[in-house]
């Protein structure tokens, strides 16, 4: 089923561009992988790329570019296999595994026993602990009716929904979906049906709680 | 060949004024014998043929290009240099999985180029939707394989692109040549967060309305 709640343009633009960190590059390709609109949309991003490429002011390159480039060539004259670039696309197509098939090589194997207890009702899996621009991904399991802290955000954050669903002051977010927020949004999301809501949240900065008790909760999210 | 019968204008307008085109449509201009073809041909030639002379066209028009692109997003000359030629050998090596009815060739030259920009500067990856999945799931886009192809998506993106007001082409190409997502532009222009995602938002609007990629 096609996901309701997208990411926006300019998170797209940013994504397509190659000026999104990793980890929350890593969730919107999640929610592509998921979702055909998005993929249409980032096809068309691309090309915009491609245009853009093509009519830029070419600046010559040395004299012997072409030369020592042949000769590389010509010192690997078998081309590498083709196809599987991280060795963990097998099994994971759209819906066979049970990750989308760009977070598998991040989540890796036996995730079921690598879930760590944060908070009451919510466990986690940290992906990209803290990339280089501070941004970071982690897995949170979260059993029902959990909420959790009040939290605004002094950057970016994508949570893309990945079984079970939650709902925010903006709406309701099933699997596939992707809720966005920014320096201008705070939330409160809740795990609002009777399973845990697994969930990909990846940031470009740590988050920033909000209120007194949230600030408690800050070092034990670690986020 | 009639265009007005394969690209939309995208409000509806069915509007035609004396020189045949609809009144506020992003109508491309007359096809220029383009090289884009040719390009993308030579990307299947060394896929089949490890044509050298294919070869050393493509590195001809995109070397350069690749170089430039990278220099204005700040790289030092030698590295702009070692990277284009990266690409370039990427490029070669990669060319099998070149699908020339899913990317024109510039399309794909500039996701490897961009990909490679990633790792080698910020020692990050950019993770994507593999091509096997993608083949797995058509987008199902009608007639998206023939509009990418015969250059029609390159042509009404050039066009698209060419009549954007100043302002979303300035986030446009911050995002592309400034390595800066929303809100740093934001920050570099002194903007609301809101007023660069509503540009951008634009932007993609005009384009996906260029491309006929407007309806759901």
């Amino acid at each position: 089923m096609t996901p309701k709640h997208h990411p926006s343009d300019a998170m797209l633009v940013a994504y397509g561009a190659g000026s999104l960190g990793e980890a929350l590059s890593l969730a919107v390709a999640a929610h592509l992988a998921l979702c055909p609109v998005c993929r249409r949309a980032v096809a068309d991003i691309d090309a915009l790329g491609g245009v853009l490429l093509d009519e830029l002011p070419p600046r010559p390159l040395e004299d012997d570019a072409l030369a020592r480039t042949l000769a590389r060539i010509d010192a690997a004259p078998d081309r590498p296999a083709h196809g599987h670039n991280h060795g963990h696309t097998d099994g994971h197509a759209t819906c066979g595994g049970p990750w989308p098939a760009p977070l598998a090589p991040y989540v890796g194997p036996a995730a079921e026993t690598r879930w760590q207890r944060l908070a009451p009702g919510v466990r986690r899996i940290s992906l990209l602990p803290r990339s280089r621009h501070g941004g970071t991904a982690q897995l949170l399991r979260i059993a029902p009716g959990t909420t959790l802290p009040h939290h605004g955000h002094g950057s970016l954050e994508l949570t893309l929904v990945l079984s079970g669903s939650f709902a925010d002051e903006f709406g309701r977010y099933a699997p596939g979906d992707i809720a966005e927020a920014d320096a201008a949004t705070r939330h409160q999301p809740i795990a609002d049906t009777d399973q845990d809501c697994v969930c990909l949240i990846a940031t470009d900065a740590p988050l920033r709680f909000t209120s007194l008790v949230s600030r408690l909760f800050q070092p034990l999210f670690g986020m | 060949m009639n265009v007005f019968s394969v690209i939309r204008c995208g409000c509806g307008c069915v509007s035609v004024d004396m020189t045949g085109t609809p009144a506020h449509s992003l109508e491309p201009p007359p096809a220029p014998p383009s090289p884009a073809s040719e390009l993308s041909a030579a990307i299947v030639a060394i896929a089949r043929q490890n044509d050298r002379a294919a070869f050393a066209r493509l590195f001809g028009h995109f070397a350069p290009r690749v170089k430039s692109y990278l220099m204005r997003l700040g790289v030092p000359p030698a590295q702009a240099e070692d990277l284009a030629q990266d690409t370039m050998l990427a490029v070669w090596n990669k060319a099998a999985l070149y699908d020339p009815q899913r990317a024109e060739a510039a399309t794909w030259v500039f996701t490897i180029a961009r990909n490679l920009r990633i790792d080698a500067l910020r020692r990050e990856r950019h993770p994507e939707v593999s091509d096997e999945v993608l083949a797995d799931t058509p987008d199902g886009a009608p007639g998206a394989d023939t509009l990418v192809a015969d250059g029609r998506r390159e042509r009404a993106l050039r066009a698209a692109l060419a009549t954007l007001p100043a302002d979303q082409a300035e986030v446009v190409r911050l995002s592309f040549f400034a390595d800066l997502a929303h809100p740093a532009i934001a920050e570099r222009l002194r903007l609301p967060l809101g007023t660069v995602k509503s540009r951008l938002r634009l932007a993609m609007g005009k384009i996906r309305k260029a491309l006929g990629d407007d309806e759901p």
